[in-house]
């Protein structure tokens, strides 16, 4: 088998740490990083394509302030049709229910769904709307179903039904989906993917989830776009703290509404601490678990940032939408956290937290450790992960520095790749090996649903799992198995398989594949193999 | 068909999506051979820590209404729950709970724990279904390494029956994984690969990736079993995550469906979510009560879908740790400790809370915070593996429970 290195090592820049190699407009890409695979990421990471600043989507204040305003316009409208028909019961019951984007609903399809979205959070997920229809040809037909949901029915509605046709996307329907394409359009446009990698990561780490409720569906690309991407390459503590101060975050870890007991609101209504978010700070987003902190220090932590919150609808002096210090909320008083004492009562105490949390040893050695477990192996070489970890101490979380630090490792490069890419790697990859321009997001969200990594979208604030077993299961090879079965009949034009192979693994592409691919019994067929082939599959 | 090849016992357990999942494996033959009952166990993970004071709340002691809140049920009124006893009364989500409790077939444990006291979700989880007595034991879980401690297979009829088991969804739970081989199903989001496509891959990876064709050979032998079950086309379609209602009956009924065949699994894990309920918990009525209506819907399949097998068996359902015992500031409550943990099934010998109550004071709290656990949980998984498949204690103090000889069997759970 004639392997060579640089064929070897451009795979490894493409799988290992991108999201595979383009054809049609990328072609040459796999040829030029075979020249010099390291100097190939380092001048994506020069290239300073991190920020996505296209003009349709809008920043997280103009997205809540659109939806209080359309809270407010379903409270009005339930409270004009309760004076105006007193009855209960019906589709019209259905309709009334706060929260309802849907603009125009009369169907029971349309009532179904609104009835999951004013669904407390845990009705959320969704794992799917139900139908074994061909998702991959039906852009809508999955997941979330409150966001996909429409206009899956607007794909098969009965379209002599009188308001079938006036039938429109609910405003977070709208958003999400804006957000998703963005974000999958920049994905293909990246001629390595390891940003866009790195993005995903943080995005993971810090991650929030669209089933808890609207406020999540309408802010959780913004978490990603505001609070993540200008500092991928940029310094940890800066990141963690847009992070805790981004509402998307506030919100989904219950912030917004813990109230420091011996405040003024503690003292007026009867509120206090919700202590989720100050715990996750420690466990999941700085320490780690074993980082030596305390329940005490949790609670400290807790009461530090009381009053940070989101302002609301009728916010004074203030815009809508945006993060917010609420003195009135926040727990007076000097509190220790990992023994040192934290004076003062306004936000600096708690940007003093986060600043500390931000360089401890600890961090340092959990950051380091997830990232050497996502792009290198589950259990990474201890040098790997001590030499990240130095790196991000003396650098003050420089995380540009962290990445290149990554890519001059010789492990790096070295370890076999007995990862396996995750959903959305593989679905993006995909994408980039048929040198598609995208301009619906559906099908990938439906195909990310359907292998159980639906976007922004994990069981809880430890985000999806990162390991081999995470995803090489028996039900999970079997899906992709589908996945890729059904995607390879709908790519339109396809050449010569093998074509493709050479597009995105060169000389590393074993005899084996290449046998099993030209003696498949279609294209499609043998499209389908090159998919779901170690080369594609494994990173 | 070439992956329908037997299975062998070195193939790993698999995940399902959706995080909830159940597998299980040979016929434990052997098991209860002297009175012919062939015993079937469920094991149903909460994750996210469920509120046992919710979910069955002292009544009784005078402390509760006041730290439980608004939150608080009570013996009559309009937060009134199901009465178990004069002391504890149930969620009025779970009706079929309440029925089974008078025939005497489901049971409560409270004021339980594991030896896990720090209030990490996921720390607690891995201890919880690892069965080791601290965290960081990942590679294994307790009820697969039961399976293992099970003699192997038997005849069933004339056929052998290999290995049994599947997971719904896309990954398994930890207390399933390890050695023991299991199974997975999923509801279907789309159409399946053709025959002749998989084979060929399988085949590519025989040569090249013996793991991922090990993976895939077993995602697709659990498929063929489950359309053979009935399982295939519309029953198939997914209703719900495994935090809905819908996503929880679904699991449970389709989990039943494949343990009621005479070759079916006999152990099987699920696992359902979204009980971390940090705000707006409600109690009589809102968040929780969803939840547990769900779990009491699947508690319905389970013994609706069993038949003539629900006599001989035990579901057992567990949760990482409890919540606080006073509400928190959002009508929530945060990370705690002591908790319940339900038994339900015709094995079981129930209508009791089983409990050494500890008292809601201040000072009879863990940490001032917490429900005290009084009964370590490992002690209710000793005694069900014990009494319902003859496991020995030496076996469940050594190989599945580690390190846990001072942790002695509960005595008497399971109907002599």
């Amino acid at each position: 088998m004639a392997l060579t290195p640089d064929a070897k090592n451009a795979l490894i820049a493409f799988s290992r740490f991108g999201l595979g190699a383009r054809s049609g407009s990328g072609a040459g890409d796999f040829s030029k990083a075979a020249l010099d695979p390291r100097g190939f990421l380092k001048a994506e990471l020069d290239s300073g394509k991190a920020l996505i600043t296209n003009p349709e989507l809008m920043d997280t204040r103009t997205n809540l302030v659109a939806l209080y305003a359309d809270q407010e316009e379903t409270k009005r409208r339930r409270e004009a049709n309760l004076t105006a028909a007193p009855k209960s019961g019906g589709p019209a019951a259905a309709n009334m229910a706060p929260a309802l984007g849907v603009a125009a609903a009369s169907s029971a399809a349309v009532a179904m769904n609104s009835a999951s979205m004013n669904a407390p959070s845990m009705n959320a997920p969704a794992m799917n709307s139900g139908g074994n229809d061909m998702m991959m040809s039906k852009p809508d037909s999955a997941l979330p179903p409150r966001l996909d949901a429409p206009k899956m029915e607007m794909g098969k509605v009965d379209m002599t039904k009188p308001d079938a046709a006036k039938r429109k996307l609910s405003m977070e329907q709208e958003i999400f989906r804006t957000e998703a394409l963005a974000r999958f359009q920049h994905a293909l446009s990246c001629e390595a993917g390891l940003i866009d990698r790195l993005v995903w990561f943080w995005s993971n780490h810090f991650c929030v989830s669209v089933a808890k409720s609207q406020f999540s569906r309408v802010t959780a690309g913004n978490l990603e776009r505001e609070a993540i991407r200008p500092h991928v390459l940029g310094h940890f503590g800066e990141m963690l703290k847009a992070v805790e101060q981004h509402p998307a975050m506030l919100h989904y870890l219950d912030n917004q509404q813990s109230v420091g007991p011996n405040s003024k609101a503690g003292q007026n209504r009867k509120k206090g601490l919700n202590e989720n978010l100050a715990r996750e700070i420690m466990e999941l987003h700085s320490l780690g678990v074993d980082g030596g902190y305390s329940q005490a220090d949790v609670t400290s932590l807790a009461r530090i940032i009381t009053g940070w919150s989101v302002h609301g609808r009728e916010a004074k002096n203030a815009a809508p939408g945006t993060f917010a210090f609420n003195a009135n909320a926040h727990e007076p008083g000097d509190h220790t956290v990992l023994g040192k004492v934290y004076a003062g009562k306004g936000i600096d105490q708690g940007e003093s937290v986060l600043s500390d949390l931000a360089r401890h040893r600890a961090t340092a050695k959990h950051i380091a450790f997830k990232l050497a477990r996502h792009f290198v192996a589950d259990m990474p070489p201890a040098s790997l992960v001590e030499r990240l970890t130095q790196v991000f101490l003396q650098s003050d979380g420089d995380l540009r520095a962290v990445t290149t630090a990554l890519i001059d490792a010789d492990e790096a490069w070295s370890a076999p790749l007995t990862k396996l890419r995750s959903p959305q790697e593989f679905l993006v990859a995909v994408a980039r090996a048929t040198g598609r321009n995208l301009d619906d997001p559906g099908q990938l969200l439906n195909g990310l649903n359907a292998l159980g990594q639906p976007l922004w979208q994990p069981s809880g604030p430890n985000g999806f799992g990162d390991t081999v077993d995470t995803w090489a299961s028996a039900e999970g090879m079997k899906l992709r198995l589908d996945v890729a079965s059904n995607l390879a009949r709908q790519v339109k034009d396809l050449g010569n398989p093998l074509d493709v192979l050479d597009a995105v693994a060169g000389a590393a592409a074993s005899n084996l594949t290449k046998e099993a691919i030209a003696r498949a019994e279609s294209k499609q067929q043998g499209f389908a193999i090159l998919l779901m082939s170690p080369e594609f599959q494994r990173r | 068909m070439t992956y329908c090849e037997p299975l062998t016992p070195s193939r790993r357990a698999l995940l399902m999506s959706g995080g909830a999942l159940f597998a299980s494996a040979y016929l434990p033959k052997f098991a209860r051979a002297a009175d012919g009952r062939d015993p079937r166990l469920i094991v149903i993970i909460l994750r996210g820590a469920m509120d046992g004071l919710s979910a069955v709340a002292p009544v009784g002691d005078p402390d509760y209404a006041d730290l439980h809140g608004d939150l608080a049920l009570a013996a009559s009124g309009t937060n009134a729950g199901l009465a178990l006893d004069n002391f504890f009364v149930l969620n009025p989500a779970m009706t079929t709970f309440a029925r089974l409790y008078k025939s005497g077939q489901a049971a409560v444990i409270h004021a339980s724990a594991t030896g896990y006291r720090e209030r990490s979700h996921f720390d607690g989880q891995d201890v919880l279904e690892s069965g080791f007595g601290g965290p960081g034991n990942v590679s294994s879980g307790w009820l697969n390494r039961a399976i293992s401690a099970l003699p192997q297979g038997e005849r069933v009829g004339s056929q052998l029956v290999k290995v049994s088991g599947l997971a719904v969804g896309p990954t398994a739970p930890l207390v399933m994984r390890g050695a023991a081989p299991t199974l997975g199903w999923a509801p279907q989001f789309m159409p399946v690969a053709a025959d002749d496509l998989a084979s060929r891959v399988l085949d590519l990876y025989r040569h090249s990736d013996p793991a991922l064709a090990d993976a895939l050979m077993r995602g697709l032998d659990t498929e063929k079993q489950a359309a053979r079950n009935g399982m295939g086309g519309d029953a198939a379609k997914s209703k719900g995550g495994m935090d809905s209602a819908a996503g929880m009956r679904q699991a449970a009924s389709g989990a039943a469906r494949l343990m009621a065949a005479d070759d079916g699994p006999r152990l099987a894990a699920l696992a359902f979510e979204g009980w971390d309920t940090h705000q707006n918990e409600g109690g009589a009525t809102g968040r929780l009560f969803q939840l547990l209506g769900g779990l009491d819907g699947a508690f319905e399949e389970f013994e609706k879908g069993l038949g003539d097998k629900w006599k001989d068996t035990a579901i057992l359902v567990m949760t990482e740790f409890g919540r606080t015992a006073q509400i928190n500031g959002t009508i929530g409550t945060d990370h705690g400790t002591g908790t319940v943990a339900f038994l339900v099934g015709g094995a079981i010998k129930g209508g009791r809370v089983i409990a050494d109550w500890p008292g809601l004071k201040s000072s009879q709290l863990y940490e001032s915070r917490d429900l005290m656990p009084t009964t370590d949980l490992r002690s209710v998984l000793k005694g069900v593996l014990r009494d319902q498949f003859g496991l020995s204690a030496a076996t469940l103090s050594d190989k599945i429970f580690p390190d846990s000889e001072s942790v002695k069997p509960m005595q008497g759970l399971i109907v002599s």
